[in-house]
């Protein structure tokens, strides 16, 4: 078991000059990307976030992960310590030819959205066979 | 790691993620507490008594330990990723390991009717006060 502290990384907000239509603050969730042999695996953390409340959209290789918190959750509570921000997430990624698109698939878990973006078949690794 | 031998630049790049990987974690950081301790915690008021939310997303509900004493909460646990075998890493921002922190309130709490639930990745723990240290208002004979 290691004893070391974790470090906690300041919630990074997205820049203001993107501008957005809906009210509260927007951040870049913490990202883990993973590659193995035939996926790439995105991994995003957005605590507060339901499935429901979740649009992965690809347009022209860009993929658009966002997820949105329900405010209502915090009516008639007054905040008498606060260390964190709360918010809205969104994250941008430009996704390889490699990708087969039709196959990106996505879960959320206890507010960990994984976004699995598999690989073409052909540049995936193979054997011919000798006729 | 896999290395690809194709395209050499990929070493290159794999480099200079590395070092961004560096450059943005706390590692090098120059203050002492630099990101604050896991999990960040709001407490809010609501009514009398007091409600923790804090953001542990991935967490495995049974690693959760709560214990609540007089005013004191202590949160306890362990964040695990699987990564799997042959992977090759891109990019790592998410936080992994033990955690252990003792936050205090600012009035007593009634241990036994402390409720807590783990949703969405966001622990929330009420925390009510005892009826006899509620406040109450007195009326005038």
């Amino acid at each position: 078991m290691n004893q070391r502290e974790m470090p906690v990384r300041e919630k990074q907000e997205l820049d203001a000059e993107r501008e957005t239509t809906q009210a509260g603050r927007v951040y870049a969730p913490d990202t883990d990307i993973l590659e193995t042999t035939d996926a790439l695996t995105v991994t995003m953390e957005m605590p507060g976030v339901d499935r429901n409340h979740i649009d992965v959209r690809l347009e022209k290789n860009v993929l658009t992960v966002t997820g949105n918190v329900d405010f209502s959750k915090y009516e008639g509570m007054e905040p008498v310590y606060t260390e964190y921000n709360v918010g809205h997430y969104t994250r941008v990624f430009t996704v390889s030819s490699q990708i087969d698109q039709d196959a990106i698939t996505a879960t959320i878990n206890d507010g960990v959205l994984e976004v699995k973006l598999p690989k073409h078949k052909e540049y995936e690794a193979r054997q011919i066979q000798i006729q | 790691m896999l290395f690809s031998t194709r395209d050499p630049f990929e070493a290159l790049r794999n480099f200079q993620r590395g070092l961004d990987a560096a450059r943005s974690s706390d590692w090098f950081g120059t203050g002492t507490t630099s990101g604050g301790a896991f999990p960040p915690v709001n407490v809010f008021r609501k009514g009398d008594d007091f409600v923790l939310v804090a953001e542990m997303p991935g967490v495995d509900k049974s690693k959760i330990d709560i214990q609540v004493k007089h005013n004191q909460v202590r949160l306890r646990g362990t964040k695990n990723i699987h990564a799997g075998d042959g992977v090759s890493v891109h990019r790592r921002e998410r936080a992994v390991g033990d955690f252990d922190r003792v936050l205090g309130l600012p009035a007593e709490v009634d241990a036994d009717k402390v409720k807590a639930e783990y949703k969405d990745g966001l622990l929330t723990v009420f925390l009510p006060r005892p009826e006899s240290d509620k406040p109450r208002s007195v009326s005038i004979e």
